[in-house]
């Protein structure tokens, strides 16, 4: 079954441990310039951002149907069957495609680095299939960052809602947007004033383009068909002006 | 005079390429030895900028000439436009060529460029670009192949040429409609990224009906360029019928671009007085212009006008796409990106690189028909004086 992180923002006290945890489990560096910097990057790839006393996570939604999945041309994403979107940094030959089409913004580039990859959070990928929690809601101290079956935490997280409606916005964030992503995000605030987006659609987004490339057959085969038919119909001049060995024929 | 003019000017843009090649070898340094971030100004938010915006998309669209006027003249049996052919052809070779190049030094690990001959990923339209740019560099050489081939007097090839032209000439018309649109394509994934103006479910049409019109543009340049740096002369009725035929292209694309905005209801959105508006304005007004232009039978026979026509439809189609993929991504990304000199530099020296490989092949190899002067040269006549007249009644 498919596995999934739950952040519940009002559980959040803002102490970036997962941030810390993270940083180890990717061999990153930590230190308290890094915590203070709100943004993704190559170094970071989970963030706490702090508005007004509120919290908000920010971290690779592992969507079901990724953008990234379906817009490398080299395959070097995957959506594994437990539920993290994984990189293979081997594949990559640095287009950079992913970053531009990516609905959260999330993956971050090595600019710096003559031999860049790209750098995003992939769900502890290597943990989960190993069917052990992530590294940031192991660490959690609060439960704020819960990991477990997608099923489990979407019904969890409707409790909560109907339990507490005045706490929260009635918005599980990361239910439908792009189709679905298997981090699912709860806040008392709207999500967009952390910089989430209201407008996403609910499909997932790889159906926009596959919408044209699925025609791409159609358009190599019926193309090849119609200009070789409009040669042959086009040069029949030249073939009877042969045949009647006329000179005059020919079309100027 | 214009001798003396002439030869002067071809000192200053001698002159011109050799700064764009120090520069240019510089830049190259910069990029490779500091990798990306020392030599863009592209950043996690903003990550394609000028490279990939007009050196790739730019690149491959001036290209057009190439697919365009072989389809006319091979499939469509058009014979007369036979003299712009091969220098189309060139350019586009060329085009692709740069288009490549540059895609070297914009791949975070150009190394590794093969990998998508073997890692396919068939859901991505970068995996269908990545495909088209290298069937159709291949194509492109053998479709100028014969012109080598000529040179070297080389018979039983050329023959063998002949054998193969049509295949060919079909396959490099279905890749290029597949590449062209494939580039409007690779925006259809940013519906929340690409300002209202210019996202569209029609992008692959916009990018290839305009890539169309460019395609003609291009050849009227370059024959205009061609016939004063190598003292030809202008194939001015035929010039003036593909004005005839740009500007039906040009009407067909702005009436596409407007009823989508129609039927996106975002019509509305002209109104803003805002910086998108104003470079929208431009990009349309660039391909207005010369459609209302050339609706004139003096403006297609005179022809510095007709040479300006068509520098605006090749300045509006460059609107367009750095439109798409720069100005209408910025505000959604929150950034703003301005390139840094050095991604200037090495589109300028790519440019410079462009013209002068064409001029070299040009002077060496058949590219023109016969009536290329002699190497003992007699000089040029101002070309104004010889073109002007003569409007043959064809067009």
């Amino acid at each position: 079954m498919s596995k999934a992180l739950l952040y519940d923002a009002t559980l959040c006290i803002g102490c970036k441990l997962c941030e810390q945890a993270c940083a180890e489990q990717n061999h990153l560096p930590y230190n308290d310039s890094i915590a203070a910097e709100e943004k993704l990057s190559a170094h970071k790839l989970t963030a706490i951002r702090a508005r007004d006393g509120k919290f908000m996570r920010r971290l690779c939604m592992n969507c079901a149907d990724p953008t990234c999945v379906s817009v490398c041309p080299v395959g070097a994403f995957r959506k594994a069957a437990a539920g993290p979107v994984v990189y293979d940094q081997n594949r990559c030959i640095g287009c950079r495609y992913c970053m531009l089409s990516c609905p959260f913004q999330v993956p971050a580039y090595e600019w710096n680095n003559r031999l860049p990859i790209v750098k995003k959070c992939d769900m502890c990928g290597e943990r989960v299939a190993a069917g052990r929690p992530t590294a940031c809601a192991e660490i959690c101290p609060t439960g704020a960052t819960q990991f477990g079956e997608r099923n489990a935490l979407i019904a969890e997280a409707q409790q909560r809602l109907r339990e507490k409606p005045d706490q929260y916005v009635n918005h599980l964030f990361g239910l439908s947007e792009v189709g679905g992503t298997s981090v699912l995000l709860l806040s008392s605030v709207p999500f967009v004033q952390f910089g989430y987006r209201a407008d996403l659609p609910h499909e997932p987004l790889p159906m926009l383009t596959w919408r044209v490339l699925s025609h791409v057959p159609d358009i190599a085969v019926l193309g090849s068909v119609l200009l070789g038919g409009i040669w042959w119909i086009t040069h029949r001049r030249e073939e009877v002006a042969t045949a009647e060995g006329a000179e005059k024929v020919r079309p100027s | 005079m214009n001798g003396f003019l002439s030869r002067r000017r071809v000192t200053f843009w001698q002159g011109v390429f050799a700064v764009l090649l120090v520069g240019g070898i510089y830049a190259t340094f910069v990029r490779f030895y500091y990798a990306l971030g020392g030599a863009t100004h592209l950043s996690d938010s903003f990550p394609w900028g000028l490279w990939i915006g007009f050196d790739v998309l730019c690149g491959v669209g001036l290209a057009a000439g190439g697919f365009t006027l072989a389809a006319v003249v091979h499939i469509f049996n058009i014979e007369r436009y036979k003299p712009v052919l091969r220098p189309a052809i060139l350019t586009a070779f060329l085009g692709y060529l740069l288009v490549i190049l540059a895609l070297m030094y914009d791949l975070g690990r150009p190394y590794r460029i093969w990998h998508a001959l073997v890692m396919w990923n068939p859901r991505s339209v970068m995996f269908e670009v990545a495909w088209c740019v290298m069937l159709y560099t291949a194509v492109l050489g053998l479709e100028f192949a014969p012109v080598v081939f000529e040179r070297l007097g080389w018979r039983a090839a050329l023959r063998w040429m002949r054998f193969v032209s049509i295949p060919l000439v079909i396959a490099g018309v279905i890749l290029s409609t597949l590449h062209q649109s494939s580039l409007g394509s690779l925006y259809l994934i940013v519906p929340h990224k690409l300002y209202p103006l210019w996202y569209s479910p029609l992008l692959p049409m916009f990018f290839f009906v305009s890539a169309l019109c460019v395609g003609l543009a291009m050849t009227i340049f370059e024959s205009w360029h061609s016939s004063r740096a190598f003292g030809r002369q202008l194939e001015l009725p035929l010039l003036a019928s593909m004005g005839r035929v740009l500007t039906v292209l040009l009407a067909v694309y702005l009436s596409l671009r407007f009823l989508d905005l129609y039927h996106r209801r975002v019509l509305g959105l002209l109104l803003e007085p805002r910086t998108e508006t104003y470079l929208f304005a431009v990009e349309i007004l660039l391909m207005l212009v010369p459609m209302a232009l050339l609706l004139r039978r003096s403006v297609r026979f005179d022809p510095a006008a007709l040479y300006l026509c068509a520098v605006m439809v090749v300045l509006g189609f460059v609107a367009h796409r750095l439109n798409v993929t720069v100005t209408g991504m910025e505000r959604a990304s929150g950034t703003s990106y301005v390139p840094k000199w050095t991604e200037i530099m090495l589109t300028l020296s790519f440019i410079g690189l462009g013209f002068a490989i064409f001029r070299w092949t040009a002077k060496h190899l058949p590219v023109f028909p016969a009536e290329r002067p002699a190497p003992a040269e007699p000089k040029p006549i101002p070309s104004r004086a010889r073109l002007a007249p003569q409007p043959v009644g064809k067009d």
